[in-house]
Formats: C-alpha cells, structure tokens, sequence
C-alpha cells in the first residue's frame, strides 16, 4: 500500500546540498521530508569527490560560486565543535612551476582578496619547498591560503542529516522522485516510489538529476552536462608525504591533478576532467589513471603510486553558465532549485542552505524558529579514536567494543552495531565502510567483509542475500544453487 | 589494565603459531601464550576445505581444518600453553610489551622475553592492480569468496571469471565448479602459473577450465552488480595488447593476484624488512633483527605448502625458548644471504654461524621464472658450497636446499643462491 503523506516542505536528494539545507530549516517549525533514491546518504556527487574545503579564490568575483565559497568556509569553522565535524585546516597552495603561472599565483591572489577570502600569501620557492620538501625542484612559488582544508564529505553529510533528524526532519531513503507534480502553475507535491508527498514547497538537490527533476516540473531552464573525475587513493603507510591540499596552477575547467591528505591519514591524486553524457558512468578508465599518475608526478615526482589501495571516479554536475544555480524555478511556484553544485559545492554547502532558506522565505513560506531546536550531535565515538581508560570503559559497557572486525583500520562489533543503529544508520556494506571505515584499509574489506555482512544480516533482521554493497540492487551473496537449508543460530 | 608475563608470546594461531607454540613448549618454555583473533584456533586453514594438506608432516592428506585439528589438539593436551580467542594485538613495542584486547578482559598487557611473529598474510587487492571500470558489487578476492562459501554457505556468483591463477584461485575454481557455479575462465598475467603444479590440473584441467595464460583483466563493467568484463592479451613487458580486448558477460569476478605478509605490526616496531619476500629479515633461527622477536610461516614469505609454514613455525619456537631460557650462542658470525642469477627470495636472509658448532641450516628459494634442467648453486666468497640439480623448477613451487655443517663450516662471507648459467 503505497503512502500518502504530507509536509510543509519536501527536499529531493540526500547528498551534502540535500542534507544542510535540511539542517537549516529544522531549525524552524515545520514538516520536512527529505527523500534519498539510495539506500543511504551521499551517494552521489558527495561520495566522490576531492573532500577540500576551499579557501575560495578560484571563483571569478562576483559569482554564485566565489560569494558562497566563502561563506561557506566560514560557517563550516563556526559548526566543526557543535556537529563534530571532521575538517582539518590544513592549508593549500597553489604551486608554479613556470613564469607564466607565477603570474596567474598573483591574478588567484588578488582575486582571492576580492572574494574576501582571510591570510592568503605569496610563499618563495625556498618557503614552499621548506614545507613540502618532495615538490618538484622545477617549484617557483605558491599562493598559500590558512583556511584552505580537508574534509569528510560523508561524515559531514551524516552529521547534517542526523542533526535534521534529532531535530524532526523525516529522512526516507530508496525513495526515488518519479515527478514534481504541479497544478495552475504551482507545486502541489511529488510522485515517489513509496507514493505521493504533498507539500507546496520542493528544494531540488538532486545533485547530476537535478535538471531531470526541473523538466519534470515543466522548467526547462537549465540543463546538468556531468564532468567525470577520476581518483587514486593512497596507503596510510605513504604517511606525510604531503601536508598540505598541493594544486598545480589552474586550467580552464578543472582546478587540475590534486595531490592532498584526506582526514583519514591516507593521501589521494585527482582528478581529471572528463565530460560525459551518462550521469551513471562511474568507471575508471586506464587513460583517465594514466594522466592523473601523470599530473601528481609533475607536481611530486616521487609520489609513491605502488601504494594505491583503490581508484574511484566522481561526477562533477555541471550547469549551463558554469556557475550554481539556486534559485526559484522558471515558471512554477514552490520549487527551489539547488542546482549544478560543482566544485566548490562542497565548502559552498552550508551557505548554499543559507540561500534556500532565505529564497524559501521570499517565496512566502513562514518560518518560526523552534525555540528546542538541538543544534548539537551526540559525539560519535569510534572506539580506535579513544584513550585507553576510555576503551576499557567502552568494552566494560558493552564487550562487542572488545572484538576486532576490521584489523586494518582497527573497527570492533561495537562500532558497526552503534553505524547501523544511531538515526540514518547504515543499511548496506558500503554504509558501514564509510561510517566506521571497516574496509577501507589496505585488504579493503578482503577479511572483514563477510563478517560485516553477517552483522548486517543479523541486525536487520534480513537473509545474507539481501545484504547489499552499496545501491538497491548491488546483492553480494547468493544462496547456494543445489538446494538452501536452514541454519540454527545458536547464539 | 590487566598484566601478564610468558616465556614466548605467539602472535597469530595460524599453522606457523601453533607450531612454534609447541615447539617452544618442548624446548623447555614453561609459559607459552598464543594470541588469536579469530574465534577459532587454525588460521585460514579452517577455510580451506580441500584436501592435499599434510603430506609432508604427516605422511598423510588431509583437509584444512583436518591438519589444524592435529595441531590444535597437540595444543590443548599442553599444560604449559594458554590461549587468548578472540584478542587483537594492537600494539606492540620494541620492549617486547603486547597490548591485546578482546570482549573479555578488554584492554592487557603482556610482557615477555621472546616473541614468536606469525600473523599469516593478506589478499592483494584490485585496488593494488588499478583495474579500470565500475565498482558494483561481485568482485571479491578468493579468499574472501573462499570464507563465505565454505564458511557461510553462499555463494557470491554463478558465472565466475578468476583473474590470477594463484593457489586459492585454482582452488576456488573447483570449489565453484562443485558448489554449481560456472567458471568460465582463468585468466593470468604471467606466462606461467603462479600455482601449484597438481592445482593447476586437479582443479582446472580435470574440470575443463581454460587458463588463459598472458591475459588480464582491462575493465569491470555493471553498476550495481558485475555484468562482464573486458579482458586482453599483454605483451612482455605485461601491458596489454591493443586490439586483442574481448567483452565476457559474467556475475562474478575473484581475484587470486597474490599474496602480501601481514607485517604492520612488524613495522612498528621498526623490524628489518626485505622488499622482495615482503617478510621481516630472518636468520636460519628466524629471529628478526630486533632480538628476541622471531618470525615465521607466511608473515615471513608466503610458502606453497602449510608443511613448510609448520616447520618453519618449529624453529621460530624452538629458538625463542632458547632464548627466553638464557640460551644464545654469542661467538656466532652472521653473513648475508642473497637471491642471485634466476632466484627471486631467499629465506632466511641471514646466517649465524658458530664455528664451534655450525649445525646445519635449510634455505627456501623461488626461481623467477619455470626452468628445466637447473643446477642451484650456493656459494661464498667464490666458493661452491652446494650444487643440486632439479629437472623443473617454477615459480609456484618453494625449492629447498640444505646447507650441512662441513658447508657451513666453509663459508667466509656473504652467501649466494643462484642457478648456474
């Protein structure tokens, strides 16, 4: 029997714009309802991506794009402490290794110091290469910015979505948007798979579908044309080699092959920037591997690629114009587009949601703020993260803290007990992986992984075969072909 | 925290730690402990249900779990070893201070004089071999498809391709064979395999699976689940040949692309390693070269037989009783020991030799490519020591040679393995 329901207001996607913007309005009183077409969160754009919080001088002036950035940046800082938000400031430079793009340092800088971005500076080659000592010898100089970073885009989006949900938001995941419905040139609501929500006002953050969505409202007005990204992520073992996000000097459509940390200590190359018509295509390609390996060794010679651990591509969603597009639809009342958030999206999130909330409110929808709006996550506390009397105390609460699942990244039973049942837990293997990085290491989910699927199966009360990896038909097991037998569980 | 002491501390209750556990035992060691992080005792070998396991050590073939049953019941009927389920290490110091938790007691500390290291080893990955494509679901080591069908009872495809013909792909290969699925094909790299000489015709040929030799695996294609894939020819130097790409629709992909010795805690504390074994740097005793942490079975080098792995857990124990009992030969001399001409590893990669008394030492090697009518020599200082002929020699297959002490006796710098040319 297929739902009808109803709220004030419905927000179509559950990636990093989706889920910000659903942190802010649960701050006033209203229904919210946030659908996923996934079974979890960041599925899309936000899970692969370079995870860079931008300091914000790549955005010509005056832009969408180089205003939000910014703002961005800053609200990100002014919520780490009260989400728990796992970013870390640890600078960027953009390196020339020529005269011409020493010239273009000076253009990023001024244009930097027009966007109001905070302590950039112009470093000599001598200060750059004190701090990163294995950049090219071929280095001239760097613009450095101190609020230049990294971050998780997954546990960011987590926090965003948990927040909304301790604070009232309704989050449905493999809820997928057939069409906007729309009457007398006004939204009524959505035709989903689970059926019709009612609502008058619908945020579209449908991330690469966001114009699919539009169309489906009858807005023709702008269309995504998605920009492939491939990545390479490095072993732990690499350690520093970098300390800072390192960006050759920009090209016209990509800010160029990164080479940066990632919060989790591993180091990463990409991407490169390839447009593309299939907004499914995620495969890597060896050519696409081949420039990126080409790109991080012009900058770093003696990047350690024989520590890849695995490759990923990313889709950049890319509108007409280049820049966001977030504003009211083309010709229908009560939709919000939160649209074409490419780089820098990510950073510009938070302040993206500011704008919405802003249009929503020139829209005509009343807002009145919650006076018990919560604005806090209970910390999350992975039990390898903790101090020794702290994890005697975990495993004495609750002995599963005391069995190792994944000894890669060191993830115990308590750990993915606490990823599957906390609000938007996790339902598939890859959902545990990316809340408590069971499987990320460097056997990349060789030992634990059938653990983790019989954890999975047991605590959602489902068969092996319907344990999935990451989307709604990605089943990992079969029953065996010459006939099932039933199992006793004897624990 | 919990404290503890012992004698010898055994990280890993694979084959290796169980046999070093017993051979510290009856070398005089009155507390032996053996750390295991799985709920079992035995290691991988409780996953391997084939037969073929034992010939060596026990005159006799037996299955995985059937040769762990030996070992773990020789075990348990020892007083003097303790056993912790269920316990991951997670730090260890150059002091020779375990830090292990489990559900039980949580966090411990152990301390001790000698450290038996035999933390078996881990799959390579596809991320270590960067194949192009999608990531959907059904691509998975042999290993890991190994646990969940022997183990769990499932299966995780029925129109399998293996890329890699290791010996737990060949084995897969049957495994799947038998449990219903289709294998369509074995694909490998090299021109060789890198398998057992019997897994390749026990599990391939008797079940008419073609093993593509010089091929690989360019692109994985499905979103959600593996549909096909793309395989090719390589040339010599193993880059694919362009415009030899054939599409193969298939629901599984395992991946058999070698094995990696689980040494991060070794890394740790700093121990010598070799990059051609991926192991620590052992002598013929198989200490390490931090003393009083001894090492052996795959977390060393990865062996073709677990007979080897016991016997090299045997020493490892033997030695580190010794030591934990005062026993150290202190007049010996340690020379190197080196892979030459056609050789690819040598274990152990050190000697110590004590004029006074030699004793003898075994030397496991791996040839770099399959060769007929080889002669192996070891020599030092440009003196033969040893000359042994063999009609076939592969890759696959660990080739072991002993050096007696009137050998030993003659060697008067470092060591060379090598196949005369």
């Amino acid at each position: 029997m297929p739902m009808r329901k109803k709220a004030d207001v419905v927000i179509i996607g559950g990636g990093i714009v989706g889920t910000a913007v659903a942190r802010e309005l649960a701050r006033f009183k209203l229904d919210i309802t946030l659908v996923e077409q996934h079974p979890d969160l960041s599925m899309g754009t936000t899970k692969a991506n370079s995870a860079i919080l931008h300091a914000g001088f790549d955005a010509a002036v005056g832009t969408l794009k180089a205003k939000l950035n910014v703002r961005g940046n800053e609200l990100y800082r002014a919520w780490q402490e009260e989400l728990g938000l796992d970013i870390k400031l640890i600078g960027s430079l953009v390196v020339a290794t020529d005269e011409e793009g020493l010239l273009v340092l000076e253009q990023l800088h001024e244009r930097g110091r027009q966007n109001g971005v905070p302590g950039l500076v112009l470093l000599s080659r001598e200060a750059v290469l004190e701090r990163e000592p294995h950049l090219t010898p071929a280095t001239l100089g760097a613009l450095f910015a101190p609020t230049g970073g990294i971050m998780d885009p997954f546990g960011v989006t987590l926090a965003f979505a948990e927040n909304a949900v301790r604070n009232g938001v309704e989050v449905l995941t493999e809820c997928k948007v057939e069409q906007v419905e729309v009457s007398d040139d006004e939204v009524v609501g959505v035709h989903t798979s689970q059926g019709f929500i009612e609502a008058r006002y619908i945020i579209n953050a449908a991330g690469v579908h966001a114009d699919d969505i539009s169309r489906s409202a009858n807005d023709h007005s702008f269309a995504i044309h998605p920009r492939k990204g491939e990545y390479m992520l490095l072993d732990k073992s690499v350690g520093n080699f970098v300390r800072s996000v390192i960006f050759p000097t920009p090209s016209k459509v990509s800010k160029g092959i990164v080479i940066a940390p990632t919060v989790h200590h591993n180091t990463f190359v990409g991407p490169n920037a390839l447009a593309i018509d299939d907004k499914e295509d995620l495969s890597t390609t060896a050519e696409g591997l081949a420039a990126i390996v080409a790109g991080a060794k012009s900058l770093v010679p003696g990047v350690p690629l024989n520590a890849a651990i695995t490759q990923f591509a990313g889709l950049r969603a890319v509108a007409d114009g280049d820049d966001f597009v977030i504003r009211p639809a083309t010709g229908v009342r009560g939709l919000i587009h939160a649209a074409g958030i490419q780089s820098p999206g990510l950073t510009a999130a938070p302040a993206i949601a500011e704008m919405v909330v802003d249009i929503l409110r020139s829209e005509g929808l009343s807002l009145h703020a919650k006076i018990d709006f919560c604005p806090e996550n209970p910390a999350r506390a992975l039990f390898r993260d903790q101090e020794a009397p702290e994890k005697q105390k975990l495993i004495a609460e609750n002995p599963l803290y005391g069995r190792v699942i994944c000894r890669c990244e060191m993830v115990t039973e308590g750990d993915i007990l606490d990823a599957i049942h906390r609000p938007c837990g996790a339902r598939t293997l890859d959902g545990v992986k990316r809340r408590t990085r069971a499987g990320m290491g460097r056997c990349q989910g060789g030992f634990c992984g059938p653990r983790v699927t019989s954890i999975l199966s047991r605590e959602l009360k489902i068969p092996i075969p319907a344990v999935r990896k990451d989307t709604a038909g990605s089943f990992l097991f079969f029953d065996k072909i010459r006939g099932t037998h039933e199992v006793k569980d004897h624990e | 925290m919990n404290e503890k002491h012992y004698d010898v501390v055994v990280i890993g209750g694979g084959p290796a730690g169980l046999a070093a556990a017993l051979s510290a035992s009856e070398q005089g060691a009155a507390r032996v402990l053996v750390i295991e992080r799985d709920r079992e005792l035995g290691g991988i070998l409780q996953q391997c249900i084939h037969n073929g396991f034992g010939l060596h050590r026990f005159d006799t073939e037996l299955t995985g779990p059937g040769y762990a049953e030996r070992y773990i019941k020789m075990v348990k009927a020892t007083p003097s070893i303790d056993v912790l389920l269920d316990t991951m290490v997670v730090d260890l110091m150059p002091d020779k201070t375990v830090l292990a938790i489990n559900s039980v007691e949580g966090l411990q500390k152990i301390t001790c004089p000698a450290i038996v290291l035999a933390m078996g080893c881990r799959e390579r990955t596809r991320g270590a071999i960067r194949i192009p494509g999608t990531r959907p679901a059904g691509v998975l080591t042999a290993g890991a498809a190994q646990r969940m069908v022997n183990m769990e009872g499932y299966i995780p495809g029925k129109k399998v391709v293996i890329l890699g013909s290791g010996d737990i792909g060949l084995i897969m290969a049957r495994r799947m064979t038998l449990e219903g699925a289709k294998v369509l094909a074995v694909f490998e790299i090299m021109p060789h395999s890198s398998g057992l000489t019997r897994n390749v015709v026990q599990c391939l040929e008797d079940f008419n699976i073609p093993l593509h030799l010089s091929h690989t695996v360019t692109a994985i294609h499905g979103r959600e689940r593996i549909t096909g894939l793309t395989y090719a020819a390589v040339d010599e130097n193993l880059r694919p040949l362009p415009g030899t790409e054939k599409y193969l629709a298939c629901d599984c992909l395992l991946l058999s692309v070698g094995l990696i010795p689980e040494n991060e805690l070794s890394r740790e504390i700093g121990l010598n390693m070799d990059a051609l074994t991926g192991g620590p740097v052992v002598n013929q005793e198989r200490e390490t070269s931090l003393p009083g942490f001894f090492a052996a079975g795959n977390v060393v080098h990865v062996h073709d037989l677990v007979d080897f792995v016991s016997e090299e857990g045997d020493i490892a124990g033997r030695f580190a009783a010794h030591l934990a009992q005062g026993q150290t030969n202190v007049g010996a001399q340690e020379f190197s020991v080196t892979p030459g001409h056609g050789v690819r590893t040598v274990v152990p990669q050190k000697i110590k030799i004590d004029v006074k008394d030699p004793g003898t030492a075994k030397l496991y090697l791996r040839v770099a490519e399959p060769q007929r009518k080889i002669t192996l020599s070891v020599s030092s200082g440009g003196m033969t020591l040893l000359e042994k002929r063999f009609p076939v020699a592969k890759p696959g297959e660990m080739i072991v040679l002993e050096l007696d002490a009137s050998q030993l006796e003659k060697v008067v710098g470092d060591v060379i393995v090598e196949i005369k040319r």
